[in-house]
Parts: C-alpha cells; sequence; structure tokens
C-alpha cells in the first residue's frame, strides 16, 4: 500500500548478556499509515523502546537487530547503508525521547541545535535555517521565538524544553516521528498541554506517529490504534475504540483493570492486579511468556499461541477466543 | 473527628545560590500550610513538582525542622517528642524503593532495624516481628534473607512498607509510593495499603501528581500550589464540584484511558511560575483562565465552604462585593 508509512515485517531485538542471550524484542509485526497515530503500550522491560530504537537504527552496540523487512515509505531499510540511514534520521523520520534535558546538548543554544540538522538535510542557508526555526518554535506555541534561540536548554522549563525537541523533530518535516514516553518527565497540566500539541501537529501535517508509552489514558486519548507489548511481543492490537470496549488477551485486559476510573472503580475498593512477575528473557522461550500470570491458563499454552482475529480491526495472542 | 497531626502556619525557606557573582535569594518552598490530618482519615496531597509537596512531607515527618509555624501531634509540639519519640508514632514511605533500602543488609534486618535503633527486643525477637510484618505485606518467609537487589520494585516498595510499620505507628507519609511502579504493581501496592490502613487503623497522608490514585485512596485532598494550599476538600466534593480555577485545570488535565475524549485544553497557558520570584497577589494569577482584576495585587484569604477551605478571590464574597461596590 502506497500509505503505508511504516511498515515492520518480523522485527526481533537480541540483547548479549553475561547470562545468555536476552530476546528483548521477539518477532514483531506491525505497520503505520501516514496521518496515523499508533501506541505502543506495555510495561517496563517489555520490549517497546528497544522496537524503537531499532527502527531508528540506534540500538546499543550489545543489541543485535533482526528483521525480514522494514520499510520506510515503500523503501527497505532492513539492509540500507549507515550513509542512507543518516540520510533519513531526523529528516523523514525523526526523534522525540522522555528526557528532553538529556536529548538536547547544554553546550549549544537552542538555534544552533534547532538549525544544524535542516541545514545538514537540506543544504540550506544560515538565514533560510533560521527563519524555519523561528516559524517552528512559534508552531509549538513558544513567544517570542526570536530571543529563544540564543538560549540554552538549561534557560528553559522542562515543558517549554520538551516544545523545542518537537519543533526540532519537526525541522525537515518528517513522514513520521517516534516519541518515545515524550511526557512521563512532565507535570500533569503540561503533559496535556504537550499532547495536544502533537496530536495537533500531527493531524495538521499529517505525519505518521509511533508513540511509546506505559500510559492507557494517553494511548485511549491519542491513538488511532493500539498494540500491547508483553516480555517482547505484541500480545494484542487493535483500534483504539475496539480494544478498550473489549480487550481479547487476557494480559489486555489485565492492565486495564489495573488502573482506577474516576466513576468506574469505587473510591477505597480493590483494583485488579495482575499477579507474579514478568518472565525472564534469558535463553529459550515457550509458550505463551503470559501464562504463568494467567487466570485462564491451561496445558496447551506450554505451547505458542495462535493469532487469532476478528476482524482486521483486532488480534490477538491467545488461545481463547475471548478473555471476557 | 480531632486532629491528629496538625500543622499551623507552617514555612520553610532555603537560600539558593545562582552562580558566582549572584546574590542568594530565598526561596520559600513552603509559604504559610495550615492544615490538620484527622485520625484514620487519608489526606491527599497533589500539586505539580516544585509545589513543595515533599518539603511539606518532610516536615511532617519530623526530619526537617520548619523555619516558622509548628508541628503539634496530639497537642505536643513535635520538637518536644524528639526525632525518635516522632518516629514512633509517624513514619515513612518514599518514593524510590531502589534508592530507600540498604543495598548491604538482608530484608529482614532492614525490616527490623527500627526496633533496633530503638532498642526494643532481642535479637531473636526482632527477627520473629520482622517475618510478621513481611508476612503481612504479602512478602512469604523465604524473602527474610534475601538482598535488595533480588527483589522487584514492587517487593521493594513492600519492605519499604513493613519498615515503615513495624513500630506500629499511627501516621504513615507515603510521599509518590507507587510513581516508579509499573501499572499491575501500583494496584497492588494500592490495595495493600487499603488493606492495611482497615486492619491497623493507620492514618495517611498521601502525597501524588497522580489524581487518579488520590481520588481512589483519598478520603480528603488538599491542592498545593508554589508553597501554598489553595484548596482543602473532602475528596467527592473536590472531585465533583472544584472550588479553585487551579484545581479544575489540574481535573481537566487527568487522561482517564476513554477513547473518543480527545485530549483536554486546560487553559493554563505557558507563563510556568518561577519559585524564586513568585508572582503578587494570588501565586496563580498569571495562569488563571478566570484572573480579576485584584488578583494579581491582593492576596487571596481563606474561605471557608462547609467543611471545604479555598483561597480564591472567585470565592470570597465579601472581597468580590467590596471590588463591584
Amino acid at each position: 500500500m502506497s500509505d503505508t508509512i511504516l511498515g515492520v515485517d518480523g522485527l526481533s531485538v537480541d540483547i548479549a548478556t553475561p547470562r545468555g542471550t536476552l530476546h528483548a524484542v521477539r518477532d514483531i509485526s506491525f505497520s503505520i499509515k501516514r496521518g496515523e497515530t499508533l501506541c505502543l503500550v506495555g510495561e517496563s522491560g517489555c520490549g517497546k523502546s528497544m522496537t524503537s530504537l531499532a527502527i531508528m537504527d540506534l540500538l546499543p552496540k550489545a543489541a543485535k537487530r533482526q528483521t525480514r523487512r522494514l520499510a520506510f515509505a515503500g523503501e527497505d531499510l532492513a539492509g540500507a547503508s549507515k550513509r542512507r540511514i543518516n540520510a533519513l534520521r531526523g529528516n523523514r523520520m525523526a526523534m522525540i525521547f522522555q528526557e528532553p534535558m538529556t536529548a538536547l546538548n547544554p553546550a549549544y543554544t537552542i538555534g544552533n541545535q534547532l538549525i544544524e540538522a535542516y541545514r545538514l538535510h537540506r543544504n540550506a542557508s544560515e538565514s533560510e535555517a533560521r527563519e524555519r526555526a523561528v516559524f517552528l518554535l512559534g508552531k509549538v506555541g513558544i513567544a517570542s521565538a526570536a530571543e529563544r534561540l540564543g538560549q540554552y536548554p538549561h534557560q528553559l522549563s522542562g515543558g517549554l524544553r520538551q516544545r523545542v525537541m518537537i519543533a526540532m523533530a519537526l525541522m525537515c518535516g518528517p513522514d513520521l516521528l517516534i516519541a518515545d514516553e515524550p511526557t512521563t518527565a512532565l507535570d500533569v497540566t503540561i503533559q496535556a498541554q504537550i499532547l495536544r500539541l502533537l496530536a495537533d501537529l500531527q493531524r495538521e501535517l499529517g505525519i505518521a506517529m509511533l508513540l511509546i508509552t506505559h500510559d492507557l489514558g494517553i494511548v485511549a486519548r491519542i491513538a488511532d490504534r493500539v498494540a500491547v507489548m508483553y516480555a517482547g511481543q505484541i500480545v494484542e492490537e487493535g483500534t483504539t475504540e475496539a480494544l478498550f470496549r473489549s480487550p481479547k488477551h487476557p494480559y489486555t485486559r489485565g492492565l486495564i483493570d489495573c488502573i482506577p476510573v474516576p466513576g468506574r472503580t469505587v473510591p477505597g475498593g480493590r483494583l485488579g492486579v495482575i499477579p507474579g512477575v514478568v518472565p525472564s528473557l534469558v535463553g529459550d522461550i515457550r509458550g505463551c511468556s503470559f501464562r504463568d500470570r494467567c487466570s485462564f491458563a491451561q496445558d496447551i499454552c506450554a505451547q505458542a499461541p495462535p493469532m487469532r482475529g476478528t476482524t482486521d480491526s483486532q488480534s490477538w495472542r491467545c488461545i481463547l477466543e475471548n478473555a471476557a | 473527628m480531632s486532629a491528629l497531626l496538625e500543622a499551623q502556619d507552617l514555612t520553610r525557606s532555603f537560600t539558593v545560590g545562582q552562580g558566582m557573582f549572584k546574590a542568594r535569594r530565598t526561596l520559600h518552598a513552603v509559604n504559610g500550610i495550615s492544615l490538620d490530618i484527622r485520625k484514620g482519615e487519608v489526606l491527599g496531597i497533589v500539586g505539580e513538582s516544585g509545589c513543595g509537596k515533599s518539603t511539606l512531607a518532610r516536615m511532617l515527618l519530623g526530619l526537617m525542622p520548619p523555619t516558622g509555624g509548628r508541628i503539634t501531634l496530639d497537642g505536643t509540639d513535635i520538637r518536644e517528642l524528639g526525632r525518635k519519640g516522632m518516629a514512633r508514632r509517624v513514619q515513612p514511605v518514599f518514593q524510590d524503593p531502589y534508592s530507600s533500602l540498604n543495598p548491604r543488609r538482608t530484608i529482614a534486618s532492614i525490616v527490623a532495624l527500627p526496633l533496633e535503633v530503638h532498642g526494643i527486643g532481642t535479637a531473636s525477637e526482632r527477627r520473629r516481628q520482622a517475618l510478621e510484618i513481611l508476612d503481612k505485606v504479602g512478602l512469604p518467609q523465604r524473602f527474610a534473607d534475601r538482598y535488595p537487589r533480588e527483589l522487584s520494585g514492587g517487593q521493594r516498595q513492600r519492605v519499604a512498607i513493613a519498615r515503615a510499620l513495624i513500630m506500629k505507628p499511627e501516621i504513615v507519609v507515603c510521599d509518590e509510593p507507587t510513581s516508579a511502579l509499573d501499572v499491575s504493581v501500583q494496584s497492588q501496592i494500592l490495595n495493600l495499603l487499603m488493606d492495611l490502613r482497615r486492619e491497623l487503623g493507620l492514618t495517611y497522608v498521601f502525597i501524588s501528581h497522580n489524581l487518579a490514585v488520590v481520588e481512589h485512596i483519598a478520603t480528603r485532598v488538599a491542592v498545593m500550589y508554589l508553597g501554598r494550599v489553595v484548596e482543602l476538600a473532602e475528596t467527592e466534593a473536590l472531585f465533583r464540584t472544584p472550588r479553585h480555577p487551579y484545581t479544575k485545570a489540574l481535573l481537566a488535565s487527568v487522561l482517564t484511558p476513554e477513547p473518543g475524549e480527545g485530549i483536554p485544553e486546560t487553559g493554563l497557558g505557558l507563563a510556568f511560575p518561577d519559585p524564586l520570584n513568585p508572582p503578587p497577589g494570588c501565586p496563580f494569577h498569571p495562569r488563571c483562565a478566570e484572573r480579576m482584576s485584584q488578583c494579581s495585587s491582593i492576596a487571596p484569604r481563606f474561605t471557608q465552604h462547609g467543611r471545604d477551605v479555598v483561597a480564591c478571590h472567585l470565592h470570597d464574597s465579601e472581597q468580590v462585593a467590596a471590588i463591584s461596590a
């Protein structure tokens, strides 16, 4: 399909550790269309951040990526050269990280950092780049943008820094934006402002967005589609509407039941729990990785569970038709 | 209900340097807070980072002396009780169960340490008590001789709770106790805290930036902004009919997992406050969607509304009348 911006097919990430190979991401596939927001949701260690780094080819040295196909706007990047990746990264595919203070260089002004990538990728003059930077800072809601260009990251609040990060990601007009927990370090009020800004810009500019988060509230409000990750696999995927209305995988159901929701959960009452802990991803992994924590588990779960689907709007990896 | 722990006009300021050639300035982290913590309640404290909620927690625990005002426990000034006297009755649970447990001690000895410090019982009695309380927080005996690094985040937080409870305190001050945990673990810890409260008749001060969690667990909520309490109300009333515009904005920012609702407009704008240079009048006025002319010059006073209080000119009928007259 021509309007698919990102097509991931059979992506795995293995990390060599002293105890053996850690299978951080295990054979996952998904795609994102132009103008669409896909949320990857899961708890710590489920492989969601590794997935984003693998797509951007930014994995740490100890991690090895394997993929059948990694299609970006129709072009397979699975075997692409460093040079080709460098030409795309920061240009047509951009990334926003959780902690803007560590992602921004403290020794350079905001202006310097905004302009650098644009000049590099677009061969633009200093004044053209500066003009675009001022335009985008205004776009992300920063007043007196021209003066801000001369400021250093430490002179800005956390919310403003994240706005600068967003402006920087948008400098070259990317087709794909990957945002890894973009608001986790921010206060709730600032979080709402930043997410609103991201959603508005994404709609206006028709960018495809891969948003990585652990927060189901964010997922429900911003995603078109959701992929739930557990122990390195996507265990359920579907439209946001379908997934929240009728979660099929026991893990998805469990996650939704864990969070207090005003009006739904009884104040002071018991919240749902997922007993047990996440399994180790080191060495051979057989069968359903959720079975030790699952109240529906049967003997057959020791074998790899099938991928099921209702329509094209929802699919899940479980022996059950429905975990309701 | 009577006040168990009471803060009167509490202030805490710090002097902060701003580089070699600039004058040191005073930061009022807590700026005149009065509140009472009643026996058996869960008092939630919410607010953005830097609003002074953790500084308030440290003072309520007796870990940091206030620069002004005083704290009383059952009518006695906590300065008279001393550190040990306070520790017997008020105990903390902190956010990060990774840095709050000594990595070189076993779980049982971490939990028994408060007894050791207070010279209670023999070594074997202390261990027996530690095992009992570990069992109560859902950690079986086999964990007793392990080290913190062998435990998951949720298990560590259970250890921290066990350590807080071993002195049989009346009040537990929880400072962001679930913020570092995954949601599936968070619900386990919240359930545990609620069970323990029922079983042991505990009183909690529960500090969190997560409003859905506070609504779930608290019976009363204090909303803080720039070192001040701006609204204090029963949980249900606060979440149903918030009075202060800041409370309204905070509540509007909560993203509940309801698809199709979209992302709310908070109406707060970009004017983030500088705690070193707080705005005159009402400290919230630069971000307030409902500000009036007097808000930038006159600090609002507390007004009583039933059992709830709020510091906002909008809810001060005398002020509003005086201005419009």
